[in-house]
């Protein structure tokens, strides 16, 4: 048995393998750690022998995979020891301890140059070595001008001359500073001339860092690293030892030509045929041997000359005769060959004339999906990824499927990712795109995001043609035994919204339709019980003639999931039970969607997204980028009903909470799409340089600024509470790139007290930062707090304003009061001194009576029918919260003559409230929020209209 | 650029590791632990590259032991193998005809020799003869500095 030349170190390591199981070996372990940490305590009496042991020991346990947490000073201290025995030690265990951020490496900073400046190669080497490895930028700072010395030294051997040049790698990648590049550059070009081939590798090594960071620098170094390579590969002046299994060192080769590959383009002529000539050589002469190293070695050169030709641009022949040789080598029985001419053809996507060529391998290609080797099937992936286009788009699609039944676990979300992305980005046709999704979710259903089916959704919305389609296919889905949950959410949705096209089909009656989608009710989860409410109205009152059995059957489902546990399906039963009941006059609210606004996909965002993020620069990416998807959205810009869907939420009387991403059943409308478009924001919302201001409706669900950059998107959520409220501002940076100088003021009106919460000075890419606002009401007033915005987009500063909705009505709580109580406190007001506010408002929207009652009621005012003998008129009550409540009277009067026209009382026992108050109905009235529209600023409230009309008529009515 | 070096038993018992990044340390041993059970699954006609987060892993199996190689997913994949084959001629060269056991009583010995093959993350020598001359120099030196009072300790440079 080979000993380690220590007793203590032999024998410890013998009984750690002798441990029977993982309990008795970390046993053995711990009692270790314990002596050792004793031996340090009193280390008086350590001899350098049995302080070098105990320091072996160490890096042994850590080697194992276990903590070790102390010590560090001792394996530290031993690189300021004299011998070499001892130095060495210290020098090898700290480099393999600690990490180059560790604070006692700052201790021997000082040791370790003077070991570099000191006479001793010996301990030159070790510093050297330990700096290369770990050292950081502290090292780079104090160290650089010393290492660079030695490098270009013509004392020095070969030995610290090639650690020096690795040791300035390391210390030019932590602070790219410390290369000068004014006189640099010469010397690197001096030191190509090097004759020894391990100093020149390991200078070599240096310039690739060099040269990928500032290739402009370094010009004068091509020509030399050409003449490099025709040395090489002409084996001139190459040493023995120096040759790979007769190869002259593969190695060398492969940096050089790393080199050249990073210089944007070799204009001189002559240099240019040198290295062609050279790396003709390699293509042509470059045959499969057997000894597998040899292979291996000519290979790796082989594979670099690829893609180095591929920089290049070169002649047509020359890139055929690279696809051919991948193409050979995707095919061969050696599957290292094969995983790199899969990869490689991938990189080669990126040159746009060869895209044909591989496209002729496609056979062998997707024969590779199945190959036994996952690490190939993936290259396989990636590259039927990168060639499909419109011509193979069907082929390559319809096998990603295929292969999706028996995919491995680890690949499946890729696959349905792209093939998703595929079928959208090249469909021939959209039915086929409807089938491949649908497919797709029915075979790994598990693996289809949201994404994926709203934008099937958004597909079938926009194409009149595709819906009876998309409808009937979706029915047979839902047929299959086992259907994925995401079925029955499309399924449900597309049903919901298109099966009476196909009502006269054998299995298509709204009865049977409903009985199909209701099977699976009772098993999916509240979301999608949620859309599948939506679905049974619309499929109720989108049916001809009303059959009473659906309409019974609905009407009981609904009924019963009033008390459903959870309120968004309880609101929906309860607010679709009531809506069915009213008939066929509700047709029009449950009319199908309108179309969607043509806009990016989501999942092309996505997958560019990921691979921005892994900062790769594979050919996919590039070509993705390049690439805009060709898939057709026919879309009306101004949808039908001339609102946005986003923008059609009814205020809700009712809701103290709002959460913009949470999808709110408005009179109606299917939510789930609602929710994705909120989510994408209104156009109206996001031009900053056309309305600064955003008006604020009664909710402001998301604005995305920086128009269709989409670089910031706002958010935010709201709770309220009497005369307070807490806001949770949702500052999300989608870009790739951090905003910086953020800056999130808001400016409060008198009446308002504001705590703020800082917002960080920058949002890192793709973060979301959250910025609770507690607001408290102290007295009554129609102004807005204002969010000043600004932020610096890395190429100019951009700032806005933002109304946040923090208005009136949320201070505002419904008040019931009994009629006798109401019409005494109307009395009351009447004074003296009269209190009751009065004016005649003209221009008022034409509204039916009931829905100026609704308005009334979603600004939080309690109607109460009935009490005002006038069925013309409408009153109620409502309790305003400053820093003291106040009830509120509200009375409006119509003319049935002239519905422009009304006359708007309001009464509070504080008539600043009753002020305000009533400017703020006025508002509402007069130009109704749609929400699509700003509001205009609050107009000054004009006195002279005060005192129309005769208050004493008014008060004899009650 | 070469982001780690570890060596492997079939057991999944680390025998060398060494990191050129600034990996966080307490992440290493589960990034071992992730990748080793990878390698450990593969069988034996499969190639030597798997990819691992945004790395590539290059690995070779020699008897009982794997060794593995974390690199940027844009190296030269051959090229790396071939490092970790000319690692194992040197080893073999030194111990003359390496076994996993040399390896574990001898792990120091083994450090030693990777920092004459490898540096920085890059190839440092591709000369056997020459990290030889450099390591039996080593040996020399260490011998010579023998204290008096320990004259215990074997010559670890027998040959």
């Amino acid at each position: 048995m080979a000993l380690s030349g220590m007793r203590g170190l032999s024998v410890f390591i013998s009984d750690v393998r002798n441990c029977q199981n993982k309990e008795l070996e970390r046993a053995r372990v711990d009692k270790e750690l314990a002596n050792i940490r004793t031996k340090f305590k009193n280390d008086k009496g350590l001899t350098p022998y049995e302080k070098k042991k105990y320091v072996w020991k160490m890096l042994y346990i850590f080697m194992l995979g276990y903590d070790v947490d102390f010590g560090h000073m001792e394996a530290v201290s031993l690189i300021s020891a004299p011998k070499y025995a001892e130095k060495q030690v210290g020098y090898i265990v700290t480099s393999s301890l600690l990490n180059e951020n560790h604070d006692f490496l700052r201790l021997v900073i000082n040791t370790v140059r003077n070991d570099i400046i000191g006479r001793n190669e010996t301990f030159q080497c070790l510093a050297l070595t330990m700096v290369g490895n770990i050292g950081g930028k502290e090292f780079s700072e104090s160290l650089a001008p010393d290492v660079q010395k030695l490098l270009i030294s013509n004392s020095c051997r070969p030995l610290v001359r090639k650690k020096a040049a690795l040791c300035l790698l390391r210390l030019y990648r932590k602070n790219p500073d410390v290369v000068s590049v004014d006189g640099w550059a010469d010397r690197m070009s001096q030191l190509l001339d090097e004759r020894e081939i391990g100093v020149l590798t390991a200078v070599m090594s240096l310039l690739v860092a060099l040269v990928a960071n500032n290739p402009d620098a370094y010009w004068n170094c091509v020509s030399k690293c050409v003449r490099v390579l025709e040395r090489l590969t002409r084996s001139q002046d190459i040493p023995q030892e120096y040759t790979y299994y007769g190869i002259p060192s593969p190695w060398l080769q492969v940096k050089t030509m790393r080199v050249l590959q990073y210089f944007p383009a070799i204009d001189d002529p002559n240099i240019r045929r040198s290295l062609f000539e050279v790396l003709q050589r390699v293509l042509m002469g470059t045959d499969a041997v057997k000894n597998i190293n040899k292979n291996n070695a000519t290979h790796a050169v082989l594979f670099e000359a690829l893609a180095l030709v591929m920089h290049l641009d070169a002649e047509k022949d020359m890139m055929a005769q690279c696809v051919g040789l991948l193409g050979k080598f995707i095919a061969v029985r050696e599957p290292n060959i094969r995983y790199l001419g899969l990869e490689n053809m991938t990189r080669m996507l990126m040159v746009s004339d060869v895209q044909e060529s591989i496209k002729r391998h496609q056979v062998q290609i997707i024969t590779s999906l199945r190959d036994p080797d996952i690490s190939i099937r993936r290259r396989s992936l990636d590259l039927l990824y990168g060639m499909c286009d419109v011509t193979n788009a069907k082929d390559i699609v319809e096998e990603l499927l295929q292969y999706l039944t028996t995919a491995d676990f680890a690949i499946r979300e890729e696959l349905a990712l792209k093939a998703a992305i595929l079928a959208e980005k090249f469909a021939p046709d959209l039915s086929w795109y409807v089938d491949v999704i649908l497919q797709l979710i029915e075979k790994a259903g598990d693996f289809v995001s949201d994404d994926i089916w709203y934008r099937v959704v958004q597909f079938v919305t926009n194409n009149d043609d595709l819906q009876p389609y998309a409808a009937a296919k979706a029915r047979d889905f839902l047929d299959k035994p086992a259907v994925h949950e995401t079925m029955v959410k499309v399924a449900g949705y597309l049903l919901g919204e298109y099966s009476h096209l196909l009502s006269r089909r054998p299995g298509c009656s709204p009865k049977e339709v409903f009985s199909i989608i209701h099977d699976k009710f009772a098993t999916v989860s509240t979301p999608t019980k949620a859309i599948l409410l939506s679905a049974y109205i619309k499929i109720l009152l989108h049916s001809q003639t009303v059959d009473p059995e659906l309409q019974n059957h609905v009407l009981a489902v609904f009924r019963k999931n009033e008390t459903y546990l959870d309120a968004e399906v309880q609101q929906r039963a309860s607010e679709y039970y009531a809506l069915s009941r009213k008939g066929p006059s509700m047709v029009d609210v449950m009319a199908e969607m309108p179309k969607f606004p043509e806009r990016q996909s989501a999942l092309l965002k996505k997958a560019e997204d990921t691979e921005v993020d892994v900062a790769d620069t594979s050919a996919t990416k590039l070509r993705l980028m390049q690439l805009t998807s060709t898939a057709v959205v026919v879309a009306d810009q101004k949808p039908a009903n001339g609102v946005h869907p986003a923008l059609t939420r009814v205020p809700s009387g009712q809701r103290n909470i709002e959460a913009p991403t949470v999808p709110v059943a408005n009179g109606g409308q299917s939510p789930a799409p609602v929710d994705f478009l909120a989510i994408e924001a209104a156009p109206t919302h996001s031009a900053p340089e056309s309305s600064p201001l955003v008006g604020p409706g009664d909710s402001l669900a998301l604005a995305l600024m920086d128009n269709q950059a989409s670089t910031v998107q706002i958010g935010l959520k709201a709770e309220w509470r009497g005369n307070q409220g807490r806001i949770v501002l949702f500052l999300g940076n989608k870009h790739t790139a951090p905003l910086l100088s953020v800056k999130a003021v808001i400016l409060p009106p008198r009446h308002m007290q504001l705590l703020t919460s800082n917002v960080p000075d920058t949002i890192p890419p793709r973060a979301q930062v959250q910025c609770p606002v507690e607001v408290t009401n102290l007295s009554p007033s129609r102004e807005i707090p204002v969010l000043d915005f600004c932020y610096n987009n890395s190429s100019a500063m951009v700032s806005f304003k933002l109304r946040l909705p923090v208005i009136m009505s949320k201070f505002l709580q419904g008040a019931t009061l009994a009629p006798a109580d109401y019409i005494a406190r109307w009395k009351a007001l009447m004074g003296p001194p009269n209190k009751l506010l009065q004016e005649v408002v003209r221009g008022v929207k034409p509204l039916p009576l009931q829905e100026m009652s609704d308005l009334l009621g979603s600004l939080h005012v309690a109607i109460a029918p009935g009490y005002d003998p006038n069925v013309n008129n409408i009153v109620g009550a409502a309790t305003y919260f400053s820093e003291n409540p106040t009830l509120c009277l509200v009375r409006i009067e119509t003319d049935p003559a002239d519905r422009t026209q009304i006359r708007l009382t309001v009464g509070t026992p504080d008539t600043s409230v009753a002020l305000e108050l009533k400017e703020y109905i006025k508002e509402r009235l007069v130009d109704i929020p749609s929400g699509a529209a700003p509001t205009s600023l609050p107009g000054m409230p004009s006195p002279a209209d005060d005192l129309v009309g005769p208050a004493a008529s008014l008060a004899g009515l009650i | 650029q070469i982001q780690a070096v570890f060596l492997v038993s079939r057991q999944g018992k680390v025998r060398l590791q060494k990191w050129y990044t600034a990996y966080p340390g307490k992440d290493r041993p589960k990034a071992i632990r992730e990748i080793t059970s990878i390698i450990l699954s593969r069988g034996s006609r499969l190639c030597n590259f798997i990819e691992w987060k945004d790395l590539k892993v290059i690995y070779k199996r020699y008897a009982s032991l794997y060794f593995c190689m974390c690199v940027d997913a844009d190296d030269n994949e051959l090229d790396c193998l071939e490092v970790i084959h000319l690692f194992v001629e040197v080893l073999d060269r030194y111990f003359g005809n390496v076994c996993e056991l040399d390896l574990v009583f001898n792990f120091h010995k083994a450090y030693y020799i990777l920092d004459e093959v490898l540096l920085s993350g890059e190839l440092q020598e591709s000369s056997k003869k020459s990290v030889a001359r450099v390591i039996s120099a080593q040996d020399t030196m260490v011998e010579k500095a023998k204290e008096t009072g320990i004259s215990h300790m074997m010559s670890s440079s027998s040959k």
